[in-house]
């Protein structure tokens, strides 16, 4: 996020696209809801009827994978009557030439026929984001989980530095990330093209620098896989040893049957874990590991914000902290890690080699932690990045890009739109929300949400068991109709094991960050009986 | 100089600044004077509903509640005169007897603010006689909220936590008089109404009407250990607050004042915390025979696994292997993975489901 949680309440504008924030993220929507109490405009932009949706101002219920068009349409309208920030455009941002030329091909006729949302409607929603500023924009993998993923997040940042709101307090693009700890596994590096601290791999000084902070030679200058290419070379075996550390690969990646066949006839996994789950299975050798409250560290939330974690209970048996057990592997190679906690992984490596992270040591992270970047040791942490649409890398860069559909369409055969993401009650694949008591009492197994006229059409009534099909898996589970689905989509979850809206998912991906499109996949409903 | 919107009052006869917009009771506060409260809830529109923050400001012919009263320049506020304290132990009498009041075994005992209250005017006999029969049955149908109407003071706070603080608006004040009661849309118990579990009601009952039901009678509140920590589910980041009695959770609540939850939690942070103690959880290295696993020592397994990693990065090169870190544990125990891939392995082929 380019801002911070403490915005959300005091924010006077809204725009939330593909984000479903009060199932899963459940108290940063209790901030936008109060913000809504208090006058705040929001507006929506989601295929689902989601419970923001209904507080909205306006809510643009866009197909599918529409999001680029409608977009597109509402800066059309901007710029064709002269509403955007001129002068931010001029004096922060550099492109907006092509930009104007590119949203002329989506007159506001043109982005209300791809995105099935009325033209008065969108015109409306442009003088409404128009007129108050600055404006916030919240997008969750509603935005990411496409092909065309990270030219939806460029158009949501087109958006908002046409308006003028990256920099400010209470604007600015804001992802909320969707596990704890995924913003801090990205700045650690475990990405293939990064070290800590998103320094490039391909980058000889980063190299240098690391080599001599890890005391060690030979840092590889080649790009690594990223997990699905890690899984095509699982299954050319250009890829032999593969370590999995907590991830249940096989109930979260698209296309169940098709990574079972990947993991089974891979030829030597290792795996890190708490529980036995679907992935581990297949694995050759299983570590147990400590889990949360068992070993102390640090997650780094959504807004930049590194928060300790902190021991209360041993860990079971003989399982062992995580960060150990990759100490242990190296030392086997010959390689004796100094640091022997996690403290002292964070105040002597990490914050030495990450300069956004160069001020951050453990006794400074007593309360509310600290948001990087956080360059020195006196500095407070930073809220909101751009300052006043000083944009870190120069001046903003606007992208002119085009609406393209979803890989898989639908079809005679497959007549419905699936999308996925997750429920309130679940945490994906249950691994510790099933295991903790009560919450299976509430929420105790999947459904397919779909509309009442699609319902009603099909003869199908709320709680019936139907059969759900793509073309690569069929699933049964029951149904649930509700308004908040409108015809022609269904919407499950990956909570359940035997409805795993996984079996259905379609695996392909975004070019440039290989995400796969989790929302989108053709499906067919029929009646079991 | 002062500025504009400052002004000053008397508080129990001393000089005391304040700024526009202010309550008597927050100035109090400002300035370390005890006024007790029970309906009150920070940064919420106040109700004064229980009058227990009740005042005597001169030129006032009642008693005011603080909650609510805007401080104003020159008022005479006295917290503790003879009239305050009986109009104070008089609300407590009543609340005492309008329900079942049973502190041995109530679960907020030494943490209930009515207890407290009863301590403080010595009240040693109930004054006047409780219902016999609770007028409403106790709500306990679902896994984690108790709702004990007997308990109940109706002073608000659920209510006011519900509507304005996480706003999932599945409580209001039903029925009238004597006869009122918290209730959900249709007065059915929490589950099956709106209410989504988040909690937020009991973190913020004073007394025993609300509690949590995993951890009842697993530990009273001077038992366990309080340690903050941060919500192990979404990327929201929330603080929690372990209560830990013997090494084992029996209770979350939500940190106050800390960013960026505000004393939020939802229903995964505030519930679903016990699932570290399944049995289900592995305890030891396991190693792969054929179909079946067999447990292994540390020794063993790791030997293995650097043995294999050894072969392969020997015959295939460093790019033979590849890993997945994870979103969910701690950034040292990714940054320790990424560093045996990249500093020992030799490869870049790390990554982690960024993209879930
Ligand atoms: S648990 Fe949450 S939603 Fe349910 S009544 Fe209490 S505050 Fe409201
Ligand atoms: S308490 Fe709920 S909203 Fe807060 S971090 Fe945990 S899962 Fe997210």
């Amino acid at each position: 996020m380019t801002n911070s949680f403490a915005d959300f309440e005091k924010a006077k504008s809204f725009l939330i696209i593909g984000s479903n924030m009060s199932e899963a993220h459940p108290v940063a929507a209790t901030f936008v809801k109060k913000a809504l109490l208090n006058g705040a405009q929001l507006i929506v932009v989601d295929p689902r009827r989601t419970e923001l949706a209904s507080m909205a101002a306006a809510h643009a219920q866009i197909k599918v994978g529409s999001d680029i068009a409608f977009l597109n349409g509402i800066m059309n309208v901007l710029i064709s009557e002269g509403l955007y920030d001129k002068d931010y455009v001029q004096n922060c941002t550099k492109g907006f030439d092509a930009l104007k030329e590119k949203v002329k091909e989506y007159p506001v006729a043109r982005a209300a026929e791809i995105s099935g949302v009325d033209q008065k409607m969108i015109v409306d929603i442009a003088h409404r984001l128009a007129k108050i500023k600055p404006m916030m924009l919240m997008y969750t993998l509603g935005i990411t989980e496409h092909t065309c993923g990270v030219n939806n997040v460029l158009s949501c940042a087109n958006l908002q530095m046409l308006l003028g709101n990256v920099g400010f307090e209470c604007g600015g693009v804001n992802p909320l990330r969707g596990q704890n700890n995924v913003q801090g596994a990205c700045d650690m590096g475990a990405l293939p093209g990064v070290f800590p601290g998103y320094q490039k791999v391909d980058n000889p000084e980063n190299r240098a620098k690391l080599e001599a902070a890890w005391k060690v030679q030979g840092l590889s200058a080649k790009l690594g896989l990223m997990i699905p290419q890690m899984l095509d070379g699982l299954l050319d075996k250009q890829v032999r040893g593969f370590y999995i550390f907590g991830e249940n690969l096989a109930n979260t990646e698209p296309d169940i049957a098709h990574i079972e066949k990947v993991l089974a006839g891979a030829e030597f996994i290792v795996a890190n874990d708490i529980f036995m789950t679907e992935t581990t299975r297949f694995a050759n050798v299983v570590f147990p590991a400590a889990a949360w409250s068992e070993d102390d560290g640090t997650f780094t939330s959504s807004e930049r914000r590194i928060n300790r974690v902190r021991a209360v209970s041993i860990p079971p048996g003989k399982a062992k902290p995580n960060w150990w057990i990759f100490k242990e592997i190296a030392k086997r190679f010959g390689h004796d890690w100094e640091s022997s906690s996690a403290r002292e992984i964070w105040d002597t490596e990490i914050s030495e080699i990450a300069p956004s992270m160069k001020g951050v040591k453990y006794s400074r992270l007593e309360n509310d932690g600290l948001q990087w970047p956080v360059p020195t040791q006196e500095h407070m942490g930073t809220p909101y990045l751009h300052k006043d649409g000083k944009f870190t890398s120069g001046q903003g860069v606007f992208s002119a890009v085009d609406w393209t559909p979803p890989a898989e369409v639908t079809d005679k055969k497959y007549p419905f739109v699936l999308s996925t993401g997750r429920r309130l009650q679940h945490y994906h694949t249950r691994t510790q929300t099933g295991r903790s008591e009560g919450i299976n009492a509430i929420l105790s197994e999947e459904t397919v949400d779909m509309s009442p006229q699609d319902a009603a059409n099909m003869g199908i009534v709320s709680g019936e068991m139907v059969k759900v099909m793509s073309r690569r898996g069929q699933v049964e589970v029951r149904a649930r109709i509700t308004e908040e689905i409108p015809p022609g989509m269904v919407w499950m979850a990956f909570h359940f094991r035997e409805s795993c809206a996984n079996w259905l998912t379609n695996p392909v991906f975004d070019p440039i960050t290989l995400t796969a499109e989790y929302k989108a996949c053709a499906v067919a409903i029929s009646k079991i009986s | 100089m002062k500025a504009t919107n400052e002004g000053v009052l008397l508080l129990n006869g001393k000089e005391v600044g304040f700024i526009e917009g202010q309550t008597v009771l927050e100035v109090a506060q400002v300035n370390g004077v005890h006024i007790p409260t029970l309906c009150h809830l920070k940064e919420m529109t106040p109700t004064g509903a229980c009058r227990i923050c009740c005042v005597e400001i001169k030129g006032m012919r009642t008693l005011a509640a603080a909650c609510s009263t805007p401080a104003t320049a020159g008022m005479e506020v006295f917290t503790e005169t003879e009239k305050v304290h009986k109009a104070r132990r008089l609300i407590v009498e009543l609340l005492v007897s309008s329900g079942q009041h049973n502190c041995i075994s109530c679960e907020a005992n030494g943490n209930c603010r009515l207890q407290d209250l009863v301590y403080f005017y010595h009240i040693e006999k109930q004054a006047f006689a409780s219902p016999e029969v609770p007028l409403y049955p106790t709500d306990a149908d679902n896994p984690f909220i108790v709702r004990d109407f007997s308990k109940c003071i109706l002073c608000g706070r659920c209510v006011q936590a519900c509507n304005e603080m996480v706003v999932n608006r599945a409580i209001t004040i039903g029925y009238r008089g004597a006869k009122s009661k918290v209730v959900t849309g249709g007065d059915g118990s929490y589950m099956g109404s709106d209410c989504v579990f988040c909690g937020q009601c009991v973190e913020v009952c004073p007394v025993g009407a609300l509690v949590e039901n995993k951890g009842r009678g697993t530990g009273r509140n001077w038992e366990t250990k309080k340690v903050r920590t941060t919500c192990p589910y979404c990327g929201v980041g929330c603080q929690q607050l372990l209560h830990v009695k013997g090494g084992k959770i029996v209770k979350v609540t939500a940190v106050q004042d800390a960013q960026p939850n505000k004393g939020r939690l939802c229903i995964k942070g505030r519930f679903a915390y016990d699932f570290i103690y399944s049995k289900e959880r592995l305890t030891t290295p396991l190693i792969r025979e054929k179909d079946q696993f067999r447990e292994a020592s540390w020794d063993e397994a790791l030997d293995l696994v650097a043995s294999k990693f050894k072969e392969i990065i020997g015959s295939d090169g460093p790019d033979a292997v590849a890993g997945v870190s994870c979103a969910r544990s701690t950034n040292e125990d990714s940054y320790n993975m990424q560093k045996l891939f990249r500093a020992v392995f030799k490869t870049n082929n790390i990554d982690h489901c960024a993209r879930t």
